[in-house]
């Protein structure tokens, strides 16, 4: 049952990916863009972590965790670059 | 000298080393004394960077705190779910919040809370600390958002903070 | 493993996934760059965050200890989702970006 249940959401996870590309692609503006970036790297780490559940390894903790920190570290970096045009003052 | 050996944060001395024990997967000698040396050493870095001292004052409140804000966290996806699911288009609006905190810390805390629970995102805080700007996506009117943010998230938190 | 660790094992895995698409149909489906930023920063954390509980559940089942690194990403997710959504849509309130046709209230010129 659990296999079952781990391809289904699979699935589901890998669907959200390819609507957050499709954001990513159209759109309109640099936040929108920023914003689906965001979202697509929090599917990664939870396709991740479903790889690691459907190989019965806890190896794989140690990316999303590297994952998380620099996904959040680059979004905070991109807002800033929109509001004032430069990263670092 | 000695006063560079001390810890001005505890609280934040405290959750690093708890964080590094975690992290380096069960504790050991080596992990405990890098522990301490980073407990010790990122309050000095990061010193320019807090204000003042952190006026907790009941701490035990915030486990209560925590609970109800991820009871409301898993609330709010599920209405949230539902306004995107639905075909009607939703009525945003923007609101401004008159904030009665003052202490930055319980403000960011109250953002994020805002940000985490039913339709609202926290937006924006005026310079002088008094408003708060909100993104509603899906707003009855102004008032009930206010009201409703007031008595779950901003009197528990003014209580924490006197 | 015992039933009732796979049945709430499959349970919020599905929990997971369903919220995870849900916020991205958010993303993708949603009028304004204001009304999508709350898909993505309430149904995607949610659904990572029952993903990552799932595989607490699963690792302890199966014996290999609880799994601690887990619970901290999930506090970090949630931790951080409130602080980029804070500084995207100040960033987007910065650029001018245009709300969609019957939103009430304005954003703060800056």
């Amino acid at each position: 049952m659990i296999t079952t249940a781990l391809y289904l959401t699979i699935a589901m996870v890998t669907l959200a990916a390819l609507l957050n590309v499709y954001r990513l692609v159209i759109g309109p503006d640099e936040p929108d863009r920023v914003l689906a970036i965001d979202t697509l790297y929090i599917n990664a780490i939870a396709l991740i972590i479903l790889l690691g559940i459907t190989l019965s390894t806890r190896m794989y903790l140690e990316s999303a965790l590297l994952i998380a920190v620099m996904g959040f570290v680059s979004t905070v970096a991109m807002a800033k670059y929109l509001k004032r045009g430069s990263v670092i003052e | 000298m000695f006063d560079r050996l001390s810890f001005p944060q505890p609280w934040l001395s405290l959750i690093l080393f708890i964080t590094w024990q975690i992290l380096s997967d069960g504790v050991s000698g080596g992990s405990v004394v890098l522990g301490l040396i980073l407990a010790w050493i990122i309050p000095q870095i990061t010193h320019g960077f807090w204000p003042e001292r952190p006026a907790f004052v009941k701490t035990w409140r915030m486990p209560g705190y925590i609970l109800r804000v991820l009871k409301d966290i898993v609330v709010a996806s599920f209405s949230v779910a539902w306004l995107i699911l639905s075909p009607r288009t939703p009525r945003p609006a923007f609101i401004s919040y008159p904030l009665t905190l003052d202490h930055p810390l319980a403000i960011s805390i109250l953002a994020s809370t805002i940000s985490l629970t039913p339709g609202t995102v926290s937006a924006d805080v005026s310079d002088d600390n008094q408003t708060l700007l909100i993104h509603a996506l899906d707003a009855g009117s102004d008032q009930e958002v206010i009201d409703a943010i007031y008595n779950s998230y901003e009197k528990p938190l003014m209580e924490m903070f006197k | 493993m015992s039933p009732f660790a796979e049945y709430a094992i499959s349970a919020l895995l599905l929990f997971g996934g369903v919220f995870t698409l849900i916020g991205a149909i958010g993303l993708a489906r949603l009028p304004d760059f204001y009304t999508r930023l709350h898909g993505p920063t309430k149904a995607t954390t949610v659904g990572v965050g029952a993903i990552m509980l799932s595989s607490v559940i699963y690792f302890t089942a199966i014996g290999e200890g609880i799994g601690i690194s887990e619970v901290l990403i999930t506090v970090f997710l949630f931790m951080t989702a409130p602080v980029s959504a804070n500084m995207l849509a100040k960033a987007a309130m910065h650029i001018g970006v245009k709300t969609m046709e019957g939103t009430e209230g304005k954003p703060w010129e800056q």
